[in-house]
């Protein structure tokens, strides 16, 4: 009396677990909002009770200021922020590439450039970025050479690739040295060369590991395009500081910290998500 | 007679549509050693996994020691503590020595002292031949070796069954024998195992109960003379002509 699958159904013991996990869930799902509830009530409480509320609702969250000042920021948030980081993301992750893999590299000819990429992490990691954005910005024009631009937005883009360049092609060096060696021995046994190697077996599987930190190094350049506000470039935190001069009211500091968080939120679900369909399809076991 | 070890009744298990255990029943007394003969995709090792809860099952009962742990409110990780399991490949954990990989679960779940687990841990790799290489790191030891220190970590725990998922299928034949001595010895000695195999000579030899799954059923259950010699099924023969020589 084999039962086909059409013909299953589930015993009186299955609906009585269904109704147990269910249950189970329910409970889970209580505990989680309560515990919610609380925490965040507790915080808001907290807050809102201080003395000093008042004073620092009408500064840092006043409607009126924050309409007023959000045309102007908006546009410097687009114009500058938005775009430095959208150009200094992919020059970063082909530059941080090439870095890391020639560091893996052992062709003999390929010495000295294992060097400079050497050099080049070492030296730029150490400098601070604020640092690197005056000397591009203020010293390269200074150089008065011919032909080269002035632009604060090209210059302050140049100091964030380089100083980010050099963080990023660590973390991918790390994912690149995660991959096991018998990967590589495969990939030699079936006649492919190095560069083939890397590029089709190690560095995949590498770079996808690093994803959550390489994900982590972005977010800090999207806040960090702010550091070339600090040479002059009239961008959403320098708008921020311009209104907040003129009318006493930090409002526009608020708003600008949300327009950051607007932006790597999505970034962040996307990476997640990206990463759990390749677990799910590559791993056995993975849920 | 004593109540059996472990009872499974009528067990399903499916991967969306996909039914992947369906009607399962098998019953384990203490000292058994059951083999679970089959096909690749037969359900071998999904019922060993679905065993020790490492998959959720979708119907079906499994009582162990006198309790059903198949209960969603039951403590996984107290089930666990009394089942040592063995995977295909290893899974050792890369990044600790061989006496650490033993010790782990003793000291950490098990409260054992780290003296005494180490002392344990140290008399059963030197019965397995082991001695040697308590202090090296996995990846440095050979197939053969690693399943072994895999055997010596899941019985460290003094498990009262034992499940082994195609222990040997990674191992090349020369070390297929040194593994399989293992386990006969652990037979002779009174364990309660359950194990998914293809080395149907070793499963003749050792099993109390052979069991043969087609597609996800117990097609033929019975002991090994007669599952090899006469079995009463079909598909029992077909499967047997292709793999015995």
């Amino acid at each position: 009396m084999t039962q086909t699958s059409d013909a299953w159904h589930p015993s009186d013991r299955e609906l009585e677990r269904r109704a147990v996990r269910r249950s189970l869930r329910r409970r889970s799902l209580l505990v989680a909002s309560a515990a919610t509830v609380a925490f965040f009530g507790l915080v808001w409480l907290g807050t809102v009770s201080s003395p000093g509320w008042p004073r620092v609702k009408s500064t840092f969250f006043s409607w009126h200021s924050a309409k007023d000042s959000f045309p102007s920021i908006w546009h410097a948030f687009w114009t500058y922020n938005v775009r430095l980081f959208l150009i200094a993301e992919v020059l970063i992750l082909v530059l941080a590439l090439t870095i890391a893999v020639l560091r893996q590299s052992r062709a003999p000819v390929l010495l000295p450039l294992r060097i400079v990429a050497v050099v080049y992490t070492d030296l730029f990691r150490g400098i601070p970025t604020i640092l690197l954005v005056f000397m591009l910005a203020f010293g390269v024009p200074a150089l008065n050479l011919r032909g080269l631009t002035n632009s604060l937005f090209f210059w302050g883009l140049v100091a964030l690739v380089l100083s980010y360049g050099a963080y990023v092609a660590e973390v991918i060096r790390a994912g690149i040295e995660s991959v096991h060696p018998s990967q590589i021995a495969s990939a030699d046994a079936l006649g492919l060369t190095r560069f083939q190697a890397m590029r089709h077996v190690v560095v995949p599987q590498g770079v996808r590991r690093v994803i959550p930190p390489l994900l982590n190094d972005f977010v800090s350049l999207q806040k960090d395009t702010a550091l070339v506000g600090a040479a002059g470039l009239f961008d959403a935190l320098f708008a921020a500081q311009d209104y907040a001069n003129y009318h006493f009211n930090f409002t526009p500091y608020t708003l600008v910290a949300g327009y950051f968080i607007v932006l790597t939120i999505p970034l962040a679900r996307l990476t997640d998500h990206l990463q759990h369909r390749a677990m799910e399809r590559e791993r056995q076991g993975a849920r | 007679m004593s109540e059996p070890l472990l009872e499974v009744t009528d067990l399903r298990k499916s991967y969306g549509d996909k039914v992947v255990l369906a009607d399962i029943d098998l019953t384990v007394d203490p000292h058994d050693v059951i083999c679970l003969i089959g096909s690749s995709g037969s359900g071998k090792s999904t019922l060993l996994r679905c065993l020790n809860l490492l998959e959720e099952i979708d119907d079906g009962v499994i009582r162990f020691g006198g309790r059903e742990i198949s209960d969603p409110r039951v403590d996984r990780r107290a089930v666990r503590r009394d089942i040592g399991m063995v995977f295909q490949a290893y899974n050792l954990f890369p990044h600790l020595t061989v006496l650490d990989n033993c010790t782990l679960a003793p000291r950490r779940v098990h409260g054992v002292p780290k003296a005494e687990a180490e002392q344990r841990a140290r008399d059963l790799l030197e019965q397995f031949g082991l001695a040697d290489q308590a202090e090296k790191h996995p990846d440095r030891m050979s197939g053969g070796q690693q399943q072994r220190a895999a055997l010596v970590r899941a019985l460290c725990t003094r498990p009262t069954l034992l499940l082994l998922d195609e222990i040997t299928a990674a191992l090349d034949p020369e070390l297929v024998g040194d593994v399989l001595r293992i386990v006969r010895d652990l037979a002779e000695q009174g364990t309660t195992m359950i194990l998914a195999t293809h080395e149907m000579a070793f499963a003749r030899e050792v099993a109390s109960t052979v069991c043969f799954l087609d597609e996800g059923r117990v097609c033929e259950q019975g002991v090994p003379e007669q599952i090899f010699s006469d079995p009463t099924q079909e598909r029992t023969r077909r499967f047997l002509a292709r793999v015995l020589p």
